[in-house]
């Protein structure tokens, strides 16, 4: 049987039939990966003995199924999480057969509801990038079209589950990393609103922006990951305390079936045309459900990247420095004395991009510089976060294309940074303000690559968020999957 | 010597560690001497993924401190990070607070050796984690973690110290204060109250300050206390010379008794303080500070306030019972014990802490304890032993550690208050010295202290005093 286009509603109902047990599910997906891996270049590491006796144990309790809600489910998890006894890289020579010595919150969460890892997956160094292509490891494909990318910096995580070799996936996502990569791979992906997950065990890129989120075939998948992951945690003091809500069970009866929608034209300038296309085609299934639009207006969203690269370099300047060479990690061979051994270390250990970010940020966060760069971004930040308290007086959500563009070839912008960079024009912004983005897939443009629709809800609103894109998600109708998920090899 | 002519200006940076069971942001014991990186975990070793969480008991500690130290406390205040790296700072920064610390503008009083008092400013005091440390060996660098993360405070004081001296006070007294609020414990030879000074001199009527030299990590009040000396004269002097006062950070030789550069004016380091962003703002509600405002422990001056009043204690005997919270204990224990103030106050003044001093002991380690001291002075006042025989016990029990009781006991020190025995004494006195009898008789009745003295003397100072003094006139008399 073949289980890599399910979602885990679908497996759960299996498994509830007792159809299948999760040590063949779990094989299933190995058997996938090593087939499959090698076009692709997702998964970074797998042990395939742990992953199968984890899910012999729970073949041992299938009459657990409704009490695990992510009973036997394959997950794959950037590796940027740590997780105890799995190698943690983040994509970075410098930790490089790096393990971790303990197990990030999300993660233990999901593990103590029944979730399988199937395999760490591949990402941009320090989730620094949009395509995948910043990894030490090797840049990932996009299962749709293997020229292309699959989006960043969660690529491998993105590309993992479109393969079909994973049911869902972890990632991260600061500017935009969970949503584009999503859009590009044609799944729904979402970046809860700030302090929604517990931070604790990620690999901090920009602490005051870094979330973490999952990748999923249906918005019902994202909301049963969220629901179990999300939540307090007293080892990370930015995670919120709030109570959270049944997701899924809300899913069952929706409160609200029609939703306003802001629209900001002027933010949408110069987005590709089939993407634009796709747009507005999933906004008019909004207006059939009963919803509308209103033009709304967000005059700082022009500030947001410019305000990322300032906030974001400035906070990862400082997070990344403890990847020195003196404690763990990569250490250099050439060192004579130990300022050497701090700067070849980094110097040898640590990629271009990720560089150029921990100059930009220490830059601004010199003397002198301080209060013209990082303390200026960060009130443009609050700006940018009014502007959308403003535009939820009259909106429901703010929607927009996730990336202004479909898959791009490998190596088409890679000379050009700010090219890359305007791949999360859309997204950055919702990161800046800390809110809840969820990316669904609504279309395929000329060369049958999947478009990503946008829906960015109140501070908290996930439950909304979730409820909406469900409904629209019946509406759509079912989204086809990349060629390679649906076959052997 | 143009000493006179040159003022110094004097500000102390003090770091005191926080007394908590865990350390600052997370929760590893806060524990000295332990084996080499055994209290450490993924935070305070600085893991990818790793995230501080605010320790509460630090932030009350560090509450109050600025209670007891006088200052404004700020409901709200950041933690920063201090970038830097250096191999036992894991993270390649130190959380600390930079812009806006918890607390500011405070002051202390400090008692001179004039007599009078001078009250010093306090600029600020800012929490912060402590580094690890650096053991450099002949093979390289070993670096142990246990402290890192431990929770300091940071107490920086105004420029307003002008002498040497003046300096080691308010230092006596920060130290005291903290030990007293159960912030501190001041122990100086584990490093956990530090101190590095700011010192500079201009001449006499002059307000310009002058290049300022850093004195760190100084390990005692007699080191503080000399080493500012000595920086003064020598600064004072380079300038006599026509030498400019480099800005540079210097240590003292303690064996040299001289400051030595460690290194000259820093290449100017940017520490790129930004705030935390892995902690909310640090919010203190005002029902809270009430709390802690409310279960303030007593400080040295309340103390010395309540010991005058309570057991009729002169200013000074006050202050010196309250020199250090140890002492106060002792004597308030003693106190509680002997229920005699007066007495207490004196043993305590007299007997114990001069003896102690000359066998360089501190009161935590007195051969003698509160309780064994306690029953001594109530064999006095019962009557038991005499004062005089007290002394003699008091010093076997210096010695030995033994009860007052055993030592009377073994010794058969026990008061003689039986007529009788003393009557059978007094006769054989009286019989043996028959011309000072008849002397007495004549007139001079200043013997009597001679027949006391010699019965005294035969009961190897058992007799009871008041008794015999009494027989012995009646015998004389009849």
């Amino acid at each position: 049987m073949e289980f890599g286009t399910l979602s885990i509603q679908q497996l759960l109902s299996g498994y509830q039939k007792k159809d299948f047990k999760p040590s063949e599910v779990a094989a299933s997906f190995l058997k996938n990966i090593s087939d499959k891996n090698e076009k692709l270049n997702a998964f970074l590491q797998v042990r395939p003995d742990e992953t199968l006796s984890q899910a012999r144990a729970l073949d041992e309790k299938m009459s657990q199924v409704e009490k695990l809600p992510l009973f036997g489910i394959p997950i794959a998890i950037k590796d940027n999480f740590l997780v105890r006894g799995w190698q943690a890289t983040a994509g970075s020579k410098v930790l490089s057969g790096y393990l971790s010595p303990y197990t990030a919150t999300s993660v233990e969460r999901l593990q103590s509801m029944g979730a399988v890892i199937v395999g760490k997956v591949n990402c941009d160094e320090f989730a620094m990038g949009s395509s995948n292509e910043n990894s030490a490891f090797g840049p990932v494909r996009n299962p749709w079209a293997l020229d292309r990318v699959p989006g960043g910096s969660s690529g491998g995580s993105s590309a993992a589950v479109a393969a079909g070799l994973a049911t869902v996936s972890l990632g991260t996502d600061t500017g935009g990393s969970i949503r584009q990569p999503a859009s590009l791979c044609g799944l729904v992906g979402l970046k809860p609103s700030y302090g929604r997950v517990s931070r604790y065990g990620i690999v901090s890129y920009a602490s005051s922006l870094d979330q973490v989120g999952p990748f999923s075939r249906t918005v019902w998948d994202s909301a049963r990951v969220l629901e179990v992951m999300a939540g307090h945690d007293g080892m990370d003091a930015t995670s919120a305390k709030r109570a959270v809500p049944r997701f899924t069970e809300e899913l069952k009866a929706p409160s609200k079936k029609s939703f306003t929608l802001g629209v900001s034209r002027s933010w949408l300038e110069g987005v590709d045309s089939d993407v634009a296309k796709a747009f507005d085609v999933a906004i008019e299934f909004f207006k059939k459900m009963g919803g509308k639009v209103v033009e709304i207006d967000l005059p700082h969203t022009q500030y947001a990247l410019s305000t990322y690269y300032l906030i974001a370099p400035s906070e990862a300047s400082s997070n990344l420095a403890r990847y020195d060479g003196v404690h763990y990690g990569y250490r250099t061979q050439s060192a004579k004395t130990s300022e050497e051994l701090y700067s070849k270390s980094r110097g040898e250990g640590i990629g271009r991009e990720v560089k150029l970010r921990i100059m930009l940020g220490t830059y601004a966060l010199s003397a002198g510089y301080y209060d013209a760069f990082y303390l200026k971004a960060n009130q443009v930040r609050r700006k940018i976060q009014e502007d959308f308290e403003k535009a939820f007086t009259q909106c429901d959500f703010v929607v927009s294309p996730t990336s202004p563009s479909t898959a791009f070839k490998l190596g088409e912008k890679t000379d050009d940074p700010l090219k890359m960079y305007l791949s999360d024009i859309f997204t950055l912004p919702v990161n800046l303000a800390g809110l809840p983005g969820l990316s669904v897939p609504c279309g395929l443009d000329s060369n049958n690559l999947p478009i990503g629709f946008q829906m960015i809800g109140k501070p908290f609103g996930e439950s909304e968020l979730f409820s909406a894109a469900h409904q629209y998600e019946q509406i759509r109708g079912e989204f086809p999957v990349a060629d390679m998920a649906k076959g052997r090899g | 010597m143009s000493l006179e002519k040159y003022e110094a200006v004097i500000g102390l940076e003090v770091h005191a560690q926080l007394m908590t069971a865990s350390k600052m942001f997370c929760r590893c014991p806060n524990q000295y001497g332990s084996s080499p990186n055994t209290n450490v975990c993924p935070v305070c070793t600085g893991q990818p993924g790793a995230l501080p969480v605010i320790n509460k008991k630090a932030m009350e500690l560090g509450v109050r401190a600025a209670i007891a130290l006088n200052c404004e406390i700020h409901s709200e205040s950041v933690f920063a990070r201090k970038n830097y790296f250096y191999p036992d700072l894991p993270k390649g920064y130190q959380i600390s607070q930079y812009e806006k610390p918890f607390c500011t503008q405070g002051h202390v009083v400090v008692q001179l050796k004039t007599g009078e008092e001078k009250r010093i400013g306090i600029t600020r005091i800012h929490f912060e984690e402590d580094a690890g440390k650096s053991n450099h060996e002949a093979y390289g660098t070993l670096v142990n973690l246990n402290r890192a993360g431990v929770p300091l405070c940071e107490i920086v004081s105004e420029p307003d110290m002008r002498t040497a001296h003046e300096a080691g006070q308010y230092l006596r007294a920060l130290h005291s204060i903290l030990r007293y609020a159960d912030i501190c414990d001041g122990n100086m030879e584990e490093g956990n109250f530090r101190c590095d000074a700011n010192i500079s001199v201009r001449p006499v009527g002059t307000e310009k300050f002058g290049t300022k030299v850093e004195l760190k990590n100084i390990n005692s009040f007699k080191f503080v206390e000399k080493a500012i000396e000595y920086e003064v004269q020598r600064q004072v002097f380079a300038i006599e010379n026509g030498e400019k006062i480099i800005q540079q950070t210097r240590s003292w030789n303690s064996a040299k008794n001289v400051t030595e550069v460690m290194r000259e004016k820093e290449q100017a380091h940017d520490y790129r303080y930004f705030p935390e962003p892995d902690l909310p703002k640090l919010v203190f509600s005002s029902s809270w500070l009430d709390k802690i405002k409310k279960e303030m422990p007593e400080l040295p001056q309340q103390t010395s306030a309540r010991f005058k009043a309570a057991f009729d204690l002169s200013d000074y005997d006050a202050s010196v019972l309250t020199s250090s919270k140890e002492l106060a204990k002792y004597f308030e224990s003693v106190v509680s014990h002997s229920k005699n103030g007066k007495a207490s106050a004196n043993w305590v003044m007299n007997e114990l802490l001069g003896r102690l001093n000359a066998a360089s002991k501190e009161i935590d380690s007195s051969p003698v304890s509160s309780t064994q001291l306690a029953e001594l002075i109530a064999k006095i006042d019962s009557g038991e032993i005499s004062g005089k025989i007290a002394k003699t016990v008091f010093e076997e029990m210096f010695a030995t550690s033994k009860d007052a009781s055993s030592i009377i006991k073994d010794k058969g020190f026990v008061q003689i208050s039986d007529p009788a025995a003393l009557e059978n004494v007094i006769r054989k006195v009286i019989e043996s010295n028959p011309s000072q009898l008849a002397d007495y008789k004549a007139g001079k009745v200043k013997l009597l202290g001679f027949f006391v003295g010699q019965a005294m003397k035969e009961t190897k100072g058992q007799a009871n005093p008041a008794l015999l003094n009494e027989l012995v006139k009646k015998f004389l008399d009849s």
